[in-house]
């Protein structure tokens, strides 16, 4: 029997997963969108991942904002950060890599790596704007789906300037524009712009972006962000055709670095796992707690400041 | 005023000190400040302007606890930045929320004000030279206390039964409540010198160090922050911090003549930013792994500091993590953040 690791990366808007082999190979892999349930997106995901026949799963990792739960939820060997397991990921691929963008469902950050180790990152701290959520909600505003984004953006050959600081006003000033008639096409090549401008002035404040430069998370799939990329860099961008899936095979990696004597199976069907919310009423700090049961049994309960609840 | 009852904002340990001082010098109930809790920072929140650095709203909140629980006299400080003009614009928040009650300014402008001559005004019942003793006892003790703590912040991490420090350094806090005098206060710091010097510690061979450096309050209020000295220790990381109130009041003085001297900056930027670019230097070439810079948002000194921390971190090549912590700063981000920061590290010193 060889051995397998699964790699599960459960973000904002998607959750991904993937099964490698011993030597990284993508064994199989998934994508589907997270729907604001991690629990069930992460149900659904194991019915579809299939282990090859003459494999065992030796191990677990998990990644992105709902690493925690779905890690306990899987009895995952490895819980790690989104950044440290793009990072690995990446590099895994192209070792040569000098500087990772990432512009996902909710944030975007940059990893600046120098002979495979990171020397540097940055994520967005005060706004989404420039993130995958604002451009698939200004697409459903436009009418247009947001798979379908950069194909149109493409088409433009002269994009709107868009006051894209923040969010909202960037929507009004999209509105705006909208009403007095502009064409829907230099709308959305000013909107893929925006992204770009918004990212490198907000994230990579002050940030040295050296090629190699790959770009990836899920906005990476849009052709016309990747085009005033490179406009704006002046270099080439590369894009991996697995790009979604860096941080699910990072942490996959991870996993099998990690790997104990231990062999998984992936029957969720059958468990049963309910999280229910509370406040502590202790003291004035009203903690807001998290049970989280397996199968009717309390596991852990989370969000406690003084430590009162803490797993022993 | 019929009852005087006295109170104060709070900032880390240093509670210990300043009841001591308090309730010895004066002849009246010194209310303890309720601790910060998340209904201290709503409270603060609600009644301050938004744009407002965060300290400012812990401190009214704290303030405004304390007037429910029936204090009349509060003191506060004042620094070298916007800080010095918080007590004139809580006093006038407080007015107008309808609290009948008196804000004595410790420090204002940077400069320690004529105390004796405050208390004389207020008509406060002290007693001069107990006042004088008693504050020696004080100063005493802040420098013992950020002692253990500097020693606690570095050893910490290496600690072979959980919470052992944590224990120890709150049995001590304990205990100096009870000074009886200068001499007594002595025992009781080499006593728990000795007693920390003996705990059981495992000091890896390679090991992680990080230097932080910020904005006076947040890095001081272990509730601003976090706890982030408590999660780095919990992750192996040595922590260095040279903020501090003893530096504050009597190393900073000096430090900062030294510092203009060296000619990398001409002038004092205000608050402490002038202080935390030269221990971002000091820290970048005493090899320190990794950096981190914390403030208050909308703290102007720090953001005036930044780009010159960040670059020379950057010649040195140490990475350096900000932060900028508010009650509109989430958790998981600044864990999540520096979790990744703190594998950063690890990938880089392998």
């Amino acid at each position: 029997m060889k051995s397998c690791y699964l790699g599960v990366d459960i973000g904002s808007i998607s959750t991904k997963g993937v099964i490698i082999d011993s030597q990284n190979k993508i064994l199989d892999s998934c994508y589907l969108y997270t729907e604001g349930d991690p629990i069930g997106a992460v149900k659904r995901l194991l019915n579809k991942l299939k282990i090859p026949k003459q494999y065992i799963l030796k191990g677990i990792g998990t990644t992105g904002s709902a690493r925690k739960l779905i890690g306990l939820m899987l009895d995952a060997n490895v819980i790690k950060n989104e950044i440290t397991a793009h990072a690995i990921g990446t590099t895994s691929i192209y070792p040569n890599v000098r500087t990772i963008l990432e512009i996902g469902g909710q944030d975007s950050k940059v990893i600046l790596l120098r002979e495979g180790i990171i020397v540097d990152y940055a994520m967005n701290t005060l706004c989404a704007a420039g993130t995958g959520s604002f451009l698939s909600s200004q697409a459903k505003r436009l009418g247009v789906d947001v798979e379908e984004f950069g194909k149109i953006a493409l088409k433009s050959n002269n994009p709107v300037k868009l006051a894209a600081r923040c969010t909202v006003f960037a929507e009004s000033d999209l509105v705006h524009k909208v009403q007095i008639g502009y064409e829907k096409e230099d709308i959305i090549a000013g909107l893929c712009r925006s992204v770009v401008f918004n990212y490198l002035n907000n994230v990579c404040k002050g940030k040295k972006l050296e090629s190699p430069i790959i770009f990836q998370g899920g906005v990476s799939k849009n052709v016309g962000v990747i085009k005033y990329f490179e406009e704006t860099l002046g270099t080439k961008i590369l894009v991996d055709p697995n790009s979604h899936l860096m941080g699910a095979l990072g942490v996959a990696i991870l996993a099998k670095k990690n790997e104990t004597d231990k062999v998984y199976k992936l029957n969720l069907k059958d468990i049963k796992f309910i999280t229910k919310g509370s406040e502590c009423s202790g003291c004035s700090n009203n903690c807001e707690l998290l049970k989280i049961y397996k199968n009717d049994e309390l596991i852990d309960i989370w969000g406690s400041r003084c430590g009162k609840f803490a797993k022993q | 005023m019929s009852s005087i009852k006295i109170s104060y904002p709070l900032m880390g340990n240093y509670e210990v000190a300043i009841f001591y001082l308090l309730s010895h010098t004066f002849k009246c109930d010194i209310i303890h400040p309720p601790k910060i809790t998340t209904r201290t920072a709503e409270i603060g929140s609600k009644y301050s302007p938004d744009f407002v650095c965060a300290p400012f709203k812990y401190t009214l909140g704290t303030m405004i606890e304390s007037l429910d629980k029936g204090a009349n006299v509060i003191f506060q400080m004042g620094g070298g930045c916007r800080y010095g003009y918080y007590h004139e614009l809580q006093r006038k928040i407080l007015e107008d929320l309808g609290y009948d009650f008196k804000l004595i300014n410790l420090i204002s402008g940077g400069k320690q004000v004529n105390l004796l001559k405050i208390f004389k005004e207020t008509n406060l019942p002290y007693h001069k030279i107990k006042a004088i003793y008693y504050g020696l006892i004080t100063i005493k003790m802040v420098k013992y206390i950020d002692k253990i703590e500097d020693y606690i912040r570095i050893h910490r991490c290496f600690e072979v039964k959980k919470n052992s420090f944590n224990q120890l350094h709150q049995e001590m806090l304990n205990e100096m409540k009870k000074t009886k005098s200068l001499f007594h206060l002595k025992l009781i710091y080499h006593k728990y010198r000795r007693l920390f010097k003996k705990i059981k510690i495992k000091k890896p061979k390679n090991y992680i160090k990080v230097g932080i450096v910020g904005e006076l309050y947040t890095l001081m209020e272990p509730f601003t922050n976090y706890q982030m000295e408590q999660l780095l220790s919990d992750m192996g990381v040595s922590v260095k911090r040279f903020t501090d109130v003893t530096y504050l009041l009597f190393k900073k003085k000096y430090k900062v003549k030294k510092f203009l001297k060296q000619h990398l900056l001409k002038y004092r930027m205000g608050a402490d930013a002038l202080d935390n670019i030269y221990h971002t230097k000091y820290l970048c070439e005493h090899n320190y792994d990794g950096i981190i810079h914390m403030k208050a948002s909308f703290c102007t000194p720090e953001i005036a500091a930044m780009p010159i921390i960040n670059q020379i971190a950057h010649e040195y090549k140490v990475p350096v993590l900000f932060f900028s912590m508010d009650m509109n700063t989430s958790e998981t981000g600044v864990k999540t953040r520096l979790e990744a920061f703190y594998d950063m590290l690890e990938m880089r010193q392998k």
